[in-house]
C-alpha cells in the first residue's frame, strides 16, 4: 500500500468564513463558558478559561476536570511496518511498547533537532495513534518510504477529552466503564460506548490521577453528557488551558513552542534543540538501531557539543518569574525562564528554564533570576535566588496508585 | 544661466526618492521628466472617462517603511490597503486560494493535498530564513570587493559576518537557494501541481526565465521581502492607484522646495572633461547642474544618454550585456460591472486579491517556451487584480478596473518589432484566457489599454519593457549590479550617478536604490545624512 494514500476533499470551503474550527465538544464548552476567553489552538477555538482560572485549577487538584484535547494533532499509523516506522521516527524503543500501552515520546530531524514531543498509543500490534502539537504528515510519509504502512491525519475525525484529578477514576466508574480500574499508568483499553468504542488511557498532562478518552467526533457530545451526568457528585468541572498550564508546570512537563522551539518553526538556527538540551535525553535509545537523528545525537554526546540544558528551578519568594532572565553570580546572563508559577500544591515558586551550558550542568550554584513584576504601572525589580531542583515539582502517589483511588 | 545642485533624470519612484533626500539635505534639485505626467512605472492614469488605471506597477508591498517615514508619505496622502488573499484557478473548475490566516490557509491546501498542507510550515521557515539574510542588505550600499577603502572593507566584513554567522549547512543551503530554480526548490516541499504553481509565480514575475531556469528561487525571495504597515509579506493596493506613491513623493519633494519639470525629455547628459555638467533636453535646451542622477535604467543611461567615447570599453561592453530582457506586458481593462468567476463562492475574499490561471509549473514553463521562440505566450501567465474591489476611488460605483500583468511577452516578435496586429493578438491571448473562467467577461469590457514591451519602453522608458530595470538573477545582484565595479551608484563619469532599479537592490516599488544612491551622493559631498533613517533591524 502506498504511504501517500490521500483523500482529496474539494467540497468543504467553510474555512474562509470561519478561521477557528469548533471542537466536537464546542456546544458544551459554549454552554459552560462564562468568560468568553478563547484562544487559537492549532486552528481551533479553544478556551483559555471557562469560568474562573483559579477554581478551574483547583478542580484538577481537588476534584475532577475535563479538558478538551480534540485540537491536538492526531495521526493514525497502521500496517505491517507500523512499528518499524514508529521506531524509525521516534526516540524510544517502540518494540518495547506493547499493544495497550502508551509512550510519552519525541522525534527529531536528521540533525537531531526536536521536531515535536507527543504521545504514542499502541492500539494493537499494527495500529498506532500519534498525538502531537505540530503537524508532521510530510515527515511521517517521507520516513515511511518503502514500508508497508499507511499514515492518516485524523485530527478532525477524533474527539479527545482529558479527565484529570483525584475523582477522575470515580467519574469513569460511575459512568459505567467497567474494568477502567485495571488500567495502570500508561495503559490503554477500548470500552464499549454507543454503537462503537471509546479508547481510554491512564495518561495526562497534570501529574495527577487522570485519563484521556478518544472517541469518534460524532460521539463526542454523548460522551461528554455521560461523563458530566456521572461526575455531578464527583465535582467534575470543565476547564480551560490556563488552569491546565499551571498543573503541567507543577508536573514539570514541557510544551512545544512554549518551552522549546520545534525545529520546523525555528527560523533562527541557534533556537534548535536536541533532546538532551530540553530534558528529553532519557527517551533516546541509541541501542535500538537506526532512527531519525540518531547519528547527530550520538555525535553531540560524544563531542560534548550540547549547548543548552533544561532545568527545573525553585525560586525564593512567591512572585512568578515568567520569562525572566537567569543570571549567574547576579551578573552573567545564562538563560531564560520559559514557564513559571507559584505552585499551590508545592507551596513554592517554581519555574522551567533553558540554561546555556556549563550553567545548569557543571555550574549549578549561585543562580539568580531577575523578575520584573509590573504593579500599577511600575516595575518592581526583584533579584531572587534560584535553585536547580528535580522535576516534577510535585509527586502525587494517587497518580500511579493501583487500584486507582475513589476519593 | 542657473546651475542646479543636482538634476535627476526621470520622475519615477526612485528618482523622486533620491530627489527628496537630496533636497532635504539642502541641495537645490531639479527633476526632469519626459512625459507630461510623473511617476514612471508607478502611475495612475485616466485613459477613459471615470476609470483610473495603475497602468504599470499595480500592487504595493516592497516600498521601504524607513523611506515612507523619512519623506512623510502618509502625511502627503499615501494610503495602502492590504488585501487578504488570492487564488490560482484550476482547469477542472476549482481554485486554490491563499488566505492570510495560517489555519484557513492550511485547510484550503488540504482540499488538494493533506501532505502539502502540512509541508507549508517548513517551506515558510526556509524562505523566511533566506529573507532574513537578504533583508538587511537592501538598505546598504553593496561593498566593492576590489576596493580597500575602509567603508568597503567594513561593508564586506558585514556581508562576510552575515554569511559567517550561518552554520555550514545553512551556508550550503543559501548558496544553493541563490542559484537553483524555483521548480526544483518547490519540489523539495510540495507534490501537488497547483500548489507548486501557486508559489512558483513569484519566481518568474518580471524575469525572462522560466520556473525551471536556475536562479528563479531568488526572484521569489525578492517578492517576499515586503510589508504593508508593518505586516511582513503583505501586499496591498495604493489607494487611488500606484500613482499615489509617486504623487506623495512629488508633493513631499515640492514641499521641501524641489522643482519638477515635465515634458522635459533628456536627449543627452552634458559631459566635459570626464565630468557631468548638466543635461540637454529634446529641442536643444541646456540645463546646467553640478551633478546628474539618472533614474533611467543602466542601458538607457549609458547607451543612449551618454556618448560612448566618454566611457571605458569594458564598462560599455558590460552595460550592453546587462540582462534587461523584456519578458512581460500589461493589459489594463475597464469593466462595466464586476466579473464573475463561478469557481469562487460569491463572498470569497479572492476577488479582492491576486488571481492566476496557470495551474501547473509545466504550463508556466510552456509559456516561457513561446518567449524563447520569440512569440508571446499562447497560454500566458497572468497576475490579475481588481483594485476597485477595495478602492472605490478608481472607478465609478459598480464599475471596475482590472489590472493584468502578462508573462511572457518577448521584446521583439520573431526578431522584428511589435506591430499593432501583434499587440491585438497579445491582448486576445489574455482576454480569451480570462473569459474561459469568467463567462460574459468580454461583454463587460468598456476600454482596454494593452502594453507590450514596445509600449512600455516607448512610454515609460524601461529598456525592453523590463519591469525591474534588469533581471534579478544572482550574477546581477549586490556588488555586480548593474555591472562589476559600478555597484555603488557612481559611474565612470564624475558627477553622474545612477539611482534606478538597475542598481542594488533592484526592482519593484521599493525605493531603496533611490535612497541608497542619495546616501552615497551626500557622502561624496561631505553632507550629513541625519535625515535618513537607518535601516530597520532584523532580529
Amino acid at each position: 500500500m502506498s504511504p501517500t494514500a490521500e483523500k482529496v476533499t474539494r467540497g468543504d470551503q467553510a474555512h474562509f468564513r470561519l478561521y477557528r474550527l469548533p471542537s466536537p465538544f464546542q456546544p458544551r464548552l459554549e454552554a459552560l463558558g462564562r468568560t468568553e476567553d478563547w484562544y487559537n489552538w492549532a486552528g481551533y477555538k479553544a478556551p483559555n478559561t471557562l469560568w474562573d482560572e483559579e477554581l478551574e485549577y483547583f478542580a484538577i487538584r481537588s476534584q475532577a476536570a475535563a479538558f478538551d484535547i480534540s485540537p491536538m494533532t492526531k495521526y493514525r499509523i497502521e500496517g505491517r511496518d507500523a512499528e518499524a516506522l514508529m521506531n524509525k521516527v521516534t526516540l524510544r524503543d517502540v518494540s518495547k511498547l506493547k499493544p495497550g500501552r502508551v509512550q510519552y515520546t519525541a522525534w527529531c530531524d536528521d540533525e537531531g533537532h526536536v521536531l515535536d514531543d507527543g504521545t504514542l498509543f499502541r492500539l494493537s500490534a499494527d495500529r498506532f495513534r500519534l498525538c502531537s502539537q505540530e503537524r508532521h504528515l510530510p515527515w511521517l510519509l517521507d520516513s515511511a518510504a518503502g514500508m508497508d504502512v499507511t499514515v492518516e491525519e485524523e485530527t478532525e475525525a477524533v474527539a479527545g477529552l482529558a479527565l484529570q484529578g483525584p475523582t477522575s477514576y470515580a467519574v469513569l466508574a460511575s459512568a459505567g466503564f467497567a474494568g477502567v480500574e485495571r488500567l495502570k499508568i500508561f495503559d490503554l483499553a477500548e470500552f464499549p460506548f454507543g454503537d462503537g468504542t471509546v479508547t481510554i488511557s491512564r495518561t495526562g498532562f497534570t501529574g495527577d490521577l487522570g485519563y484521556e478518552l478518544f472517541a469518534p467526533a460524532g460521539q463526542a457530545l454523548a460522551l461528554w453528557d455521560l461523563l458530566f451526568q456521572a461526575g455531578r457528585l464527583h465535582g467534575l468541572r470543565a476547564i480551560g488551558y490556563r488552569a491546565l498550564n499551571r498543573a503541567r508546570t507543577e508536573a514539570g512537563l514541557i510544551v512545544a513552542n512554549a518551552d522549546f522551539i520545534t525545529s520546523e518553526h525555528a527560523v533562527r538556527a541557534d533556537r534548535l534543540r536536541q533532546p538532551d538540551e530540553i530534558g528529553l535525553g532519557f527517551m533516546v535509545d541509541l541501542d535500538k538501531g537506526h532512527f531519525n537523528g540518531r547519528r547527530a545525537i550520538a555525535e553531540a554526546r560524544r563531542k560534548g557539543s550540547l549547548k543548552h540544558v533544561l532545568v527545573g528551578l525553585e525560586i525564593e519568594g512567591n512572585i512568578p518569574a515568567e520569562h525572566a532572565i537567569v543570571y549567574h553570580n547576579r551578573k552573567k546572563e545564562v538563560g531564560l525562564v520559559s514557564a513559571a508559577i507559584w505552585s499551590p500544591m508545592a507551596k513554592r515558586n517554581i519555574a522551567i528554564a533553558d540554561l546555556a551550558r556549563p550553567y545548569g550542568e557543571k555550574i549549578v550554584d549561585d543562580l539568580w533570576v531577575e523578575i520584573y513584576a509590573l504593579r500599577e504601572l511600575q516595575y518592581q525589580k526583584l533579584m531572587k535566588r534560584a535553585k536547580i531542583v528535580p522535576r516534577p515539582f510535585i509527586k502525587l502517589d494517587r497518580r500511579t496508585a493501583n487500584p486507582p483511588g475513589e476519593f | 544661466m542657473k546651475t542646479w545642485d543636482a538634476i535627476v533624470i526621470g520622475a519615477g519612484h526612485n528618482g523622486l526618492v533620491n530627489a527628496c533626500y537630496l533636497q532635504r539635505a539642502g541641495l537645490d534639485v531639479l527633476v526632469v521628466e519626459k512625459n507630461d505626467w510623473i511617476g514612471g512605472a508607478a502611475t495612475s492614469r485616466s485613459l477613459t472617462p471615470s476609470f483610473v488605471y495603475s497602468n504599470c506597477s499595480y500592487v504595493c508591498s516592497l516600498f521601504r517603511p524607513e523611506i515612507m517615514r523619512d519623506l512623510e508619505l502618509p502625511r502627503f496622502g499615501l494610503q495602502v490597503i492590504g488585501y487578504e488573499g488570492g487564488a490560482v484557478f484550476t482547469r477542472d473548475g476549482d481554485y486554490l486560494a491563499n488566505y492570510r490566516d495560517h489555519d484557513a490557509h492550511r485547510r484550503e491546501f488540504a482540499r488538494f493535498s493533506k501532505r502539502d498542507a502540512e509541508a507549508y510550515d517548513r517551506y515558510a521557515r526556509d524562505v523566511t530564513r533566506q529573507c532574513r539574510f537578504i533583508q538587511p542588505l537592501l538598505m546598504r550600499t553593496a561593498p566593492d570587493p576590489t576596493s580597500f577603502r575602509p567603508k568597503d572593507l567594513g561593508e564586506l566584513l558585514f556581508l562576510g559576518k552575515k554569511f559567517g554567522g550561518l552554520t555550514p549547512e545553512e551556508m550550503a543551503l543559501t548558496v544553493r537557494f541563490w542559484t537553483m530554480s524555483i521548480a526544483d526548490f518547490l519540489d523539495e516541499y510540495f507534490e501537488t501541481d497547483v500548489i507548486k504553481a501557486n508559489f512558483a509565480l513569484s519566481g518568474i514575475i518580471g524575469t525572462a526565465l522560466g520556473p525551471m531556469s536556475p536562479g528563479t528561487a531568488y526572484v521569489l525571495l525578492h517578492h517576499y521581502m515586503g510589508e504593508v504597515d508593518g505586516s511582513v509579506g503583505a501586499w496591498g493596493y495604493a489607494r487611488g492607484g500606484m500613482g499615489s506613491v509617486t504623487k506623495a513623493l512629488a508633493d513631499s519633494f515640492r514641499a521641501s522646495g524641489g522643482t519638477i519639470r515635465t515634458e522635459a525629455e533628456v536627449e543627452r547628459v552634458l559631459v566635459s572633461g570626464g565630468k557631468a555638467k548638466g543635461v540637454v533636453l529634446a529641442g536643444g535646451e541646456e540645463v546646467r547642474g553640478k551633478m546628474v542622477v539618472s533614474n533611467a535604467d543602466v542601458k538607457r543611461t549609458f547607451l543612449k544618454l551618454v556618448e560612448e567615447k566618454e566611457l571605458p570599453d569594458i564598462f560599455v561592453r558590460r552595460v550592453r550585456n546587462f540582462k534587461i530582457r523584456g519578458s512581460s506586458g500589461k493589459v489594463n481593462i475597464a469593466l462595466d460591472s464586476a466579473p464573475v468567476f463561478p469557481a469562487l463562492p460569491d463572498d470569497s475574499p479572492v476577488y479582492r486579491g491576486d488571481m492566476h490561471f496557470t495551474d501547473s509549473v509545466e504550463r508556466m514553463e510552456r509559456a516561457y517556451d513561446d518567449w524563447k521562440a520569440g512569440r508571446w505566450s499562447a497560454d500566458p501567465f497572468l497576475d490579475m487584480v481588481i483594485p476597485t474591489m477595495l478602492d472605490p476611488t478608481m472607478a465609478a460605483p459598480g464599475k471596475h478596473f482590472m489590472s493584468c500583468f502578462v508573462q511572457y511577452a518577448p521584446p521583439k516578435v520573431g526578431g522584428r518589432d511589435w506591430t499593432d496586429a501583434d499587440r491585438d493578438g497579445f491582448a486576445e491571448s489574455v482576454i480569451s484566457q480570462i473569459a474561459e473562467y469568467s463567462p460574459g467577461f468580454r461583454e463587460k469590457i468598456v476600454h482596454m489599454e494593452v502594453r507590450t514591451p514596445r509600449e512600455i519602453e516607448a512610454e515609460v522608458g524601461l529598456t525592453e519593457g523590463n519591469i525591474f530595470q534588469g533581471e534579478l538573477t544572482f550574477d546581477q545582484l549586490l556588488f555586480n549590479r548593474p555591472v562589476p565595479g559600478y555597484a555603488q551608484y557612481r559611474s565612470p563619469i564624475g558627477g553622474l550617478y545612477m539611482c534606478g532599479s538597475s542598481t542594488h537592490p533592484g526592482g519593484g516599488v521599493m525605493g531603496a536604490p533611490g535612497r541608497n544612491a542619495a546616501a552615497e551622493i551626500l557622502g561624496d559631498l561631505s553632507r550629513g545624512t541625519k535625515h535618513m533613517s537607518a535601516a530597520h533591524d532584523v532580529i
